[in-house]
């Protein structure tokens, strides 16, 4: 499905305190959004408003199908992997994939699971208690939560962080085949993370 | 769409993983379960030997009961939404799951819970505390079912409120005692007209508001809840 999110004058303020304001942007299926700025710019905010998980102040953003997504089907459409996004960590790996495609209301599938695992090289540990990983783990891990239900849009706010030079690879490798797939967005201070930017949206100086 | 798909389907797919996830992380980690137990056995301990070889009235430990219960569903209930927001999970399940889903679940879960609670402190109170007698076990069966799943639906969504608060643990037993009130007043009379062998329909009244504030709650907690736990 040809998938295109839209943003007209975003805002966001806490209390009185405005993190951005007049966001325009428009990315559709085989682009990458790049959403860059200083720490403290609101790079993770926006990112939570392009998933549904923050109202913002003003303005709209919108996810359209062939008609506008209301926010469960929205939902369903995001992979997200964030460093504030926990994962079940008295659960093993292959268990966490299966209670995320539950809570997707999804049937699982094994072999699926076990074949991501093993493309991020974390196939060996994926019976082990998640709270056993090191940080790079983790981060592989929530790659393969957010890839598992195949979304069409997949979010990364600081992609690399924590992950080695093989972890980098792989990660490299997942955003190629996003940008093929659908539509791929990077929050990032480090702009070496990310090639081939059809929009970005710069955030120092939007305050 | 197939049958394995519809929307209804995939609620209660959804619904019950995230009971299903309460329960197994419950038994893994035994925050909970151990908290509760603990003050059960402690505070029924305590009433033992407070009350030494006295008796007391029907109306007093009739109340007393459920000031057990009530105190033991404070320190145990909220955990559900609590250590989802301890632990940062409750963003994957605002990411994966619609709130009606996670709140159906989350109720389940501390129906499941209230109702362990609740049959393990009557047990000891019927055992330890002797003064204590059932005489119409049909009004104390409708009180302490009534009562439970009441103390559940208020108990999940006081919890909710509460979780992303810092002082938690002050605020969630000064919001709920206004808001269980009335369900407390109303079971501990049901569980006197029992103590004291009143027939059935002496407790329709009782049963009768308990029944509405089962409902009462509950609707105002699906109506609520999706506000609630959206930031």
């Amino acid at each position: 499905m040809e998938i295109r999110i839209s943003a007209r004058g975003l805002r966001m303020a806490f209390n009185r305190r405005t993190v951005f304001q007049g966001i325009d942007f428009s990315v559709g299926n085989g682009e990458t959004l790049l959403v860059a700025g200083r720490n403290g710019s609101g790079k993770s905010t926006l990112v939570k408003i392009l998933c549904g998980l923050l109202t913002p102040t003003g303005g709209k953003v919108e996810m359209t199908g062939e008609k506008p997504l209301d926010a469960h089907a929205w939902r369903g459409h995001i992979g997200l992997v964030a460093p504030y996004l926990q994962v079940y960590d008295e659960f093993s790996a292959i268990e966490n994939l299966r209670l995320t495609m539950a809570l997707r209301g999804l049937l699982s599938d094994d072999g699926a699971h076990r074949s991501l695992l093993e493309r991020l090289a974390l196939d060996v540990r994926r019976s082990d208690p998640v709270r056993g990983f090191s940080s790079g783990m983790k981060q592989r891990l929530k790659y393969a939560l957010a890839l598992s239900h195949q979304p069409s849009v997949l979010v990364l706010d600081e992609p690399m962080a924590n992950l080695d030079s093989d972890g980098t690879m792989i990660v490299r490798s997942i955003m190629e085949e996003q940008r093929r797939r659908g539509i791929l967005v990077v929050a990032t201070n480090d702009l070496s993370d990310v090639s081939a930017v059809q929009t970005r949206v710069d955030l120092d100086d939007r305050r | 769409m197939t049958a394995a798909n519809t929307p209804l389907l995939r609620w209660l797919r959804a619904t019950g993983a995230v009971f299903m996830k309460d329960w197994r992380s419950e038994l893994r980690t035994r925050y909970a379960i151990s908290a509760l137990v603990m003050f059960v056995i402690t505070t029924i301990s305590i009433i033992l030997f407070a009350l030494g070889g006295e008796g007391a009235s029907p109306e007093v430990l009739s109340g007393m009961l459920w000031v057990v219960i009530f105190f033991a569903a404070m320190s145990g209930l909220a955990r559900t939404f609590v250590m989802e927001e301890e632990r940062g999970t409750a963003m994957m399940l605002q990411l994966t799951t619609a709130p009606s889903a996670v709140f159906a679940g989350k109720l389940l879960f501390n129906l499941v819970l209230g109702a362990g609670l609740t049959v393990l402190t009557v047990v000891l109170y019927l055992i330890f505390i002797s003064g204590f007698t059932v005489k119409t076990y049909s009004i104390f069966l409708g009180a302490i079912t009534l009562g439970s799943i009441g103390l559940a639906a208020a108990s999940t969504i006081i919890a909710a409120i509460i979780a992303r608060a810092n002082t938690k643990g002050t605020l969630y037993p000064v919001l709920s005692f206004p808001i269980l009130l009335p369900l407390l007043m109303t079971v501990i009379s049901a569980t006197r007209l029992a103590a004291d062998g009143m027939p059935f329909s002496e407790a329709l009244g009782e049963f009768q508001i308990l029944i509405s504030y089962i409902v009462v709650v509950v609707t105002t907690s699906v109506l609520l809840f999706e506000y609630i736990w959206k930031d």
